[in-house]
């Protein structure tokens, strides 16, 4: 029998398509369709100048908006060979940080509904809704604050951001807690995740699967660890992992980074003063401070080229990774020494993992396919970009 | 480890293939004939010293008006030796590119991708098909002469049809734009 699920289909995480071959209860074959969502965001921003992109790849992936712009501005930093204050990068940490929380905390709430607890996602929205109050602080925008820029960051930190951030850390690991009291031990979500959709680890890394899912399989890579950018060298965190490769693997290695980011966070808001340095000190990217602007005719020139004409790129292209909550989002860009990008890719974690997906569910139950999409955690708007 | 370093070792395990090392800021790029482009994958895959296990993705770049126009371009890891790579292969308008599926199975939806944003055609793929795009769309919209906003009223019964006339006025809109 031929089962056609999606696009409009509640477990499916917005627009993905799966037509299901069955045999009875068990999945024969699956051929997912996707490009529902496909905005054509990476041809938009060859139209854009180097600035103005940041806004269109936080919509990429928009569960995990600052992951994304965060991979751009390091790429487009990397070719302009910038340096950012220590100040910045740990702003940048500790937001990279609250944004996989977010994205986790969605991953879990709707993971957990799918398979039938229910009142996950009321726990777990509430929670994030904190994480969204933080980014509205900052930046004026719940969803995608584009509060990185290449060169730094768009302002200072507003007052009371440290006592937000605080405030959520100290009742946020009680809350892990609670989830886990819901879950962990529960008999329903273990029978339903434990040994469904188990992934070998070679097979993982065939299919281009890093992040959570690879480590759910045995594996200790995360960029973070690998290849540290924003001195994540410099804090003191634990890469969890599994070995089961199941649903429920994933689950707990989740949960536990959920864990790790508080931690990080926490070491992040005791570096970070209230007020400093919020962007590097070159002329060609940053404009000048504003009382500048106003009394320097010099300033005054610079202010206004950055923002008519932008800054020119040197020739040339840059892959910048950093672990985002769903594995590593790559950014790569081509410069043509111009003042807009050549070409702007994102590599995206979804798009791999819903590749693999067919041979992941392949033989198991069609009630599985949906704890397994869900533990896959696959963002339509990151896979279709 | 350095690109020439990764050629040398490449030379040895993959006789007789013209390596060339791509300028670079952030990881060793390797320029590969799309004729040993295969070999060269396996070797990197199986080579003790290199152990490229994760194909991360597959991705293009349109150079036009340069000749060759495209550029394949494959972002490898090795997570035993913490190392990464890049590979190029260059590609001419109606060139053609073999698939690494059989190295790295992940490569049959990125390579898809390619196919259907820039028209590279990824021989003994054995599925490419569109992947993003609809599957009866014509053209390959991230090349450089794709246009990216065509102003035409609206039509509601007959098919959208560009003229050779109003595609060119458009490319060159765009360019005006562009310095």
């Amino acid at each position: 029998m031929t089962v056609n699920m999606g696009p409009q289909h509640p477990s499916t995480h917005g627009v993905l398509r799966l037509v299901l071959e069955l045999d009875g209860e068990f999945i024969q074959s699956v051929m997912p369709t996707i490009g529902y969502l496909h905005t054509g965001i990476e041809k938009t921003a060859e139209q854009k100048k180097w600035q103005q992109v940041v806004p269109l790849v936080e919509r990429m992936d928009y569960l995990a908006a600052q992951s994304n712009s965060l991979a751009y501005v390091l790429a487009v930093e990397k070719l302009l060979g910038l340096t950012m204050p220590k100040r910045v990068d740990d702003i940048r940490v500790i937001l990279a940080e609250l944004q996989r929380l977010a994205s986790h905390l969605i991953w879990l709430g709707t993971h957990a509904m799918e398979i039938g607890a229910v009142s996950m996602l009321f726990y777990a929205v509430r929670e994030r809704e904190l994480l969204l109050n933080i980014n509205e602080l900052i930046a004026g925008f719940r969803f995608f604050p584009s509060y990185f820029r290449v060169g730094g960051l768009r302002e200072d930190l507003p007052r009371g951001f440290h006592e937000a951030v605080n405030a959520f850390l100290d009742r946020f690991p009680g809350k892990i807690d609670e989830f886990e009291g819901l879950l962990t031990k529960n008999d329903i979500f273990r029978r339903r995740t434990e040994g469904v959709g188990a992934l070998t680890l070679e097979d993982a890394f065939q299919w281009g699967l890093v992040g959570p899912i690879a480590r759910a399989c045995g594996s200790d890579y995360d960029v973070r660890k690998y290849f540290p950018y924003c001195g994540y060298e410099s804090y003191d965190f634990q890469i969890p992992t599994a070995t089961e490769g199941d649903v429920y693997a994933r689950y707990r290695v989740r949960v536990a980074e959920m864990r790790e980011s508080v931690k990080i966070c926490r070491q992040a808001i005791q570096r970070i003063s209230p007020t400093g340095a919020f962007a590097c000190d070159d002329t060609r990217v940053v404009p000048p401070p504003k009382d500048k602007v106003y009394t320097e005719m010099e300033a005054l020139i610079q202010h206004f080229l950055i923002y008519s004409q932008g800054f020119t790129v040197p020739a040339g292209d840059a892959y910048v990774p950093v672990e985002g909550p769903r594995g590593e989002h790559g950014c790569y860009i081509v410069s043509d020494g111009s003042n807009r990008p050549w070409r702007v890719k994102m590599r995206a974690p979804s798009f791999m993992a819903i590749q693999a997906l067919p041979s992941i569910v392949k033989g198991g139950l069609i009630a599985d396919v949906v704890a397994v999409i869900g533990s896959n955690d696959v963002v339509m708007g990151d896979c279709d970009r | 480890m350095e690109s020439a370093a990764v050629i040398e070792i490449l030379q040895s395990a993959v006789p007789g293939a013209a390596y060339e090392v791509g300028h670079n800021v952030d990881m060793p790029t390797i320029y590969v004939p799309a004729g040993s482009l295969v070999a060269t994958c396996g070797a990197l895959r199986d080579h003790p010293m290199l152990q490229f296990n994760v194909l991360l993705e597959v991705t293009a770049a349109d150079y036009l008006p340069r000749d060759p126009r495209f550029e394949v371009v494959y972002h490898l890891l090795s997570v035993p030796k913490r190392q990464r790579l890049r590979l190029k292969v260059r590609v001419g308008a109606n060139g053609s590119v073999p698939t690494v599926q059989s190295v790295w199975r992940g490569a049959g939806w990125p390579e898809r991708e390619v196919w259907d944003m820039f028209g590279i055609v990824f021989d003994n793929h054995g599925d490419l098909r569109r992947l993003l795009m609809p599957e009866d769309w014509e053209g390959h919209p991230a090349r450089k002469d794709y246009p990216v906003q065509i102003r035409k009223a609206a039509q509601t019964y007959e098919p959208l049809e560009v003229s050779e006339a109003e595609f060119r006025a458009n490319i060159e809109r765009d360019r005006l734009k562009r310095h």
